[in-house]
């Protein structure tokens, strides 16, 4: 059943890109088209934000920090439900490729997990008077970061590459069964605690500016996801298939 | 099935009862930094009983996790480990039988110590029943849970801290709802809801937790 070839309707075969000597020139091809529209939009998100979008009446300018900590919030969650699926794939499939994903996708995540926190420590203490409160959005954000520190030591503990990948995608699949769990729980904890202190959903509504640039820079944070998980997987492709005849003559045998 | 789950069970409890010391490290962990709190924190009663249950969750969370770090270490360096993978029997049962004896070990002593604990720290009579009980619906969840951490970090270089990162964020709802229980009862709210959401989680965790620790474990003794 696996050896078949899965045809899509274009009938391409999918499983061609899942080995590294194919996808490799394939990644390199999609970097720069990635990478340019990630910075276009992310310049385009930029002056919208700054320029064109109104002040709020009652945050003042520095409401504009949500167009750098919304895309990196919902980045940071969304990277890891990605890394989990490839990790699925990979222990599915025993694709090699699935798990240089996972290892690509995660330094990515943990980025926007710590920029959404540090982005929303700098927007909480001129609107709410603190750097830091234990509202469960925040709690959950936190932990998810530790989820991703917990995945990188792991991997970083780990010699052998194969075991690596395989311990590391059932940690990331353990994990993503537990992180609605942790999210109510925490939200659970946060209101029977003290009442919600913060909440999004009294802010005024959104004016149609403010969510355009929110959306160009959302994008443009999934662009600049797939580039630099592209440009990893690359370099750990490279890494590990060392001394191979594909990489040798794909290289100009300069190894 | 039974006989398999039996055996497996008197095997770990018999040599858990030859390395006697073991368990009483364990405990006596947990009662130590149980009591350190006060000295950190100064002996206002008011306080301590305020704080008491996220205290005595927090030490026999900690616990649990030291506790886990020898699970599978000494059967993998002996090679009992490899008859484990190598036998007809499915690797999940042998799991289960052996988060369970462990749990007898490490986590049952520290549920039974609890009141002990709970009237150092001066926690209302009704309380204290409330405490053990979340603390006997959560243990076996950490254990178990902390089974996957210790089964995915076996024989690697630091694995105790190592361990300890993979696994403490996964313990955050245990915390939460264990603590919370007896923080609800304590405010008169009842504390059904948080101890029955623990049960739930127990029936989750024993559920599925088996299956992953035996795929890690496969992983790990490649």
């Amino acid at each position: 059943m696996l050896n078949q070839p899965v045809l899509l309707a274009g009938g391409i075969n999918v499983f061609k890109y899942a080995a590294p000597q194919t996808f490799y020139p394939l990644a390199g091809k999609m970097i720069p088209w990635f990478s340019w529209t990630a910075a276009l939009l992310c310049v385009a998100g930029l002056y919208i934000g700054f320029f064109v979008a109104p002040t709020d009446h009652q945050q003042g300018e520095s409401y504009r920090i949500i167009f750098i900590h919304v895309p990196a919030a919902w980045m940071s969650m969304l990277i890891y439900v990605v890394m989990a699926f490839w990790a699925g794939a990979g222990l599915i499939f025993n694709t090699r490729l699935s798990h240089m994903m996972v290892s690509a996708l995660v330094p990515t995540g943990a980025m926007f997990t710590f920029v959404a926190l540090w982005t929303g420590a700098l927007w909480g203490k001129p609107t709410w008077g603190t750097w830091w409160a234990w509202d469960a959005r925040m709690t959950s954000e936190l932990i998810l970061l530790f989820l991703y520190f917990g995945f990188m030591a792991l991997q970083a503990g780990i010699d052998d590459a194969r075991r690596a990948d395989r311990a590391g995608a059932v940690l990331a699949l353990v994990g993503v069964i537990n992180i609605p769990i942790i999210y109510f729980s925490v939200k659970w904890w946060n209101t029977l605690h003290q009442g919600a202190s913060v909440s999004f959903t009294s802010a005024p509504t959104m004016a149609a500016t403010m969510f355009a640039g929110m959306m160009l820079m959302a994008l443009a944070a999934w662009m600049y996801t797939i580039a630099a998980a592209l440009h990893r997987v690359r370099s750990i492709i490279i890494e590990r298939e060392q001394g191979t005849e594909w990489l040798r003559n794909h290289t100009g045998s300069q190894s | 099935m039974m006989t398999l789950l039996r055996a497996v069970i008197r095997r770990d409890l018999l040599l858990a009862w030859r390395r006697r010391a073991d368990i009483a490290t364990v405990v006596l962990f947990f009662v130590i930094v149980v009591s350190l709190f006060p000295l950190g924190v100064g002996p206002e009663p008011n306080l301590l009983r305020t704080i008491a249950p996220g205290i005595i969750w927090v030490a026999a969370l900690l616990a649990c996790m030291l506790s886990l770090q020898n699970m599978f270490t000494s059967d993998h360096s002996d090679g009992a480990l490899d008859q484990m993978l190598l036998a007809a029997a499915p690797l999940s049962m042998i799991v289960v039988a052996r988060a369970f004896a462990h749990w007898l070990m490490s986590g049952l002593p520290l549920v039974i110590l609890s009141p002990l604990l709970a009237i150092q720290f001066d926690l209302a009579p009704e309380l204290s029943p409330v405490l053990t009980l979340s603390l006997l619906l959560g243990t076996p969840i950490l254990t178990l849970i902390g089974a996957i951490g210790a089964a995915l970090t076996l024989g690697l270089r630091g694995g105790g801290m190592l361990l300890a990162l993979l696994v403490l964020p996964l313990y955050v709802p245990v915390l939460i709802l264990g603590a919370g229980a007896v923080d609800a009862a304590s405010a008169g709210l009842g504390a059904d809801a948080h101890l029955l959401l623990l049960g739930a989680q127990l029936l989750v965790t024993a559920t599925f937790a088996p299956w992953a620790v035996a795929a890690a474990l496969r992983i790990s003794a490649e």
